[in-house]
């Protein structure tokens, strides 16, 4: 079953286009993940999606009906806020009900959701706690658990990591992925973070000036990128880029190889000076300089390179990609 | 906190300042004060001494007791300058919310339009003024100076206010949509709460001047029984004699009021609770 379908979504604000003809679907119990660069548009098809805005033109349907003219409270949607937007005069209890109460459910039943939902998120000895006293990865708890007690077809999460300090992130995200395991409800989530991208998504799906570039599971997008966007998106440090002309004198090609399929070799194509060494530890990566052309390479273990060092790098060809001059994947 | 900007000549020199600064504006009042306590010859003998065994005299505030209906003038002032403040901050926030929250056509306009009411004083219009409300029969009435009040104060609240609306996270009001809140409770119990310094700003700004204002209740309403205690302090002064004392008087009794109101709005620039709903 489709939990969301989007067909030909646009959106402008006046003149400008954010979002251009935008189709998506969304199966029951899937996780998918809207990542793009700052400005791409992937918070505002998500703020179409809760009903926060209006789509210029173009269909949103969630669980099989048209919610267009809908408003946010009745489509059965759940939002997790970036600043988490708790209500300031409530309790952690008084949050997390209030939806509810909106509803006109039966206290039972609000006092058993929130129960519930409190244990599910450690959050039982903060529950008569006001927003001001607690932390920030409580705040974003509390936020997650007034999502949970709607009982949601569709929850919505808008970058709710992006406020959280590394640690907390890593094991905030752990929760999340584990939260749609118990659940199995559909999940939106948009972040601009390639790592938070790839760890959660069952699909993702990558935006840039409000049109989609691709959609896909990660791997198959990591893999088998359409265009160069997509290829320098995904990945860490990113694909690099450099003239074939390099390679083979007269070809107007590009092509991308990732810092990973990179390696040492004495014959190798690329004659690179090294200008930068980041020791990790488990990795060493190695900024170099190809005539004009930066290029990162991913080294496994622990290599001592000088700054200035002259270096071969060669790659395997079925590990390079090819592209054109708009960017376009050539096969 | 900013322990490393601290200089032991510039704290002196900066309260040195600000007493200085205290002093001038309070000497006035004092003024004021210690000569409503003196009797008529030594007001003028020793304007600046203090009451003593010889100079002590009650005798204004007993003619303020005595003649008119003082209670009444306190009264007036004080349902005037309530009631207005009252209108002022609930239309002017509800006017600053919509154009700070909603796009519609025209929104920028009426925020011009609305500001256009800072740069032009009411009082050019009171002609007009006058026609409206004789022609309403409003005159004599405590309700044409609430209008009027609220109708000076308006302009300048909407302009402040709309400004810190802007600043209340669109998060926090989204979350109230999604989950069911209309406009109205989004509005009285998320928005308002998080505006209040705001709101207390424009309230001490529009209250002192509505308190002390002479020329409206001069105008509008000069019937025995809605004068405000300004407009009533003004049968001690004559064109050939003037009664010092009850002036003195009655100007020291009319501070009170002004300052528990203040006290009270001046608590709630404290903000407390709002920290910790978004961040």
């Amino acid at each position: 079953m489709t939990a969301l379908k989007l067909t030909n979504v646009n959106k402008s604000f006046g003149e400008v286009q954010v979002l251009q003809d935008i189709n998506l679907e969304v199966e029951e119990g899937e996780f998918v993940v809207f990542v793009g660069p700052s400005g791409c548009g992937k918070s505002t098809l998500l703020r179409v999606i809760a009903g926060l805005e209006d789509a210029t033109s173009g269909e949103v349907t969630i669980d099989e009906q048209v919610v267009n003219q809908t408003p946010p409270s009745k489509r059965g949607i759940a939002m997790v806020f970036q600043t988490y937007a708790l209500y300031p005069h409530l309790n952690v209890r008084g949050n997390m009900s209030l939806a509810l109460k909106q509803d006109k459910q039966p206290k039972a039943v609000i006092e058993e959701r929130v129960a519930t939902a409190s244990r599910m998120l450690n959050l039982e000895p903060y529950i008569d706690r006001y927003p001001s006293e607690l932390s920030g990865g409580q705040r974003q708890r509390v936020a997650i658990g007034r999502a949970i007690v709607r009982e949601p077809k569709l929850f919505l999460f808008d970058e709710p990591l992006s406020n959280l300090d590394a640690a907390l992130r890593m094991n905030t995200r752990i929760e999340i992925a584990n939260l749609h395991r118990q659940l199995g409800t559909s999940m939106i989530y948009v972040t601009h973070d390639q790592t938070e991208a790839m760890t959660l998504a069952d699909k993702i799906v990558v935006l840039r000036h409000g049109q989609v570039e691709q959609i896909g599971s990660p791997m198959e997008l990591y893999n088998n990128p359409t265009n160069q966007f997509v290829a320098g998106f995904l990945g860490s440090p990113s694909m690099n880029f450099f003239p074939a002309g390099l390679v083979h004198a007269g070809d107007d090609r590009t092509i991308g190889v990732r810092p990973e399929n990179l390696y040492l070799t004495d014959d190798g194509v690329l004659d690179a000076e090294v200008s930068h060494v980041e020791q990790l530890g488990a990795d060493t990566n190695v900024v170099a300089q190809v005539d004009d052309h930066q290029i990162t390479v991913r080294l496994f273990g622990q290599h001592f390179i000088e700054e200035g060092q002259n270096l071969r790098f060669g790659f395997k060809p079925e590990n390079a990609y090819h592209f054109d001059r708009d960017g376009l994947r050539l096969r | 906190m900013h322990k490393a900007r601290t200089n032991p000549f510039n704290t002196m020199g900066m309260h040195g300042a600000l007493i200085l600064y205290t002093l001038i504006a309070l000497f006035p009042v004092f003024v004021i004060l210690i000569n409503s306590f003196k009797a008529r010859k030594a007001i003028f003998r020793e304007p600046l001494a203090l009451p003593d065994s010889d100079s002590f005299s009650l005798i204004g505030y007993q003619t303020v007791m005595r003649q008119g209906d003082f209670f009444l003038y306190f009264q007036n002032s004080m349902i005037v300058t309530v009631a207005s403040l009252f209108f002022i901050l609930l239309f002017g926030a509800m006017a600053a919310y919509a154009l700070a929250e909603y796009r519609f056509k025209g929104n920028l306009l009426m925020g011009l339009y609305l500001a256009l009411g800072i740069m032009i004083p009411i009082r050019i219009g009171t002609v007009a003024i006058l026609e409206m409300m004789v022609a309403t029969g409003l005159v004599n009435t405590l309700w044409a100076l609430i209008l009027v009040y609220t109708a000076q104060g308006l302009p300048l609240a909407v302009f402040i206010l709309s400004e810190f609306m802007r600043q209340v996270s669109d998060d926090l009001k989204n979350a109230g949509r999604i989950d069911g809140l209309s406009e109205y409770t989004i509005f009285f119990r998320l928005v308002l709460p998080l505006v209040r310094p705001a709101m207390a700003t424009v309230a001490v700004f529009n209250m002192i001047p509505i308190w002390n204002d002479l020329w409206f209740p001069l105008i509008l309403a000069p019937a025995e029984k809605t004068k405000t205690l300004t407009l009533g302090s003004q049968v001690f002064i004559g064109q050939f004699v003037t009664d010092w004392n009850a002036v003195l008087s009655a100007l020291s009794m009319a501070i009170l009021p002004v300052l528990i109101l203040y006290v009270i709005f001046s608590r709630q620039l404290i903000r407390g609770i709002t920290s910790g709903a978004v961040k």
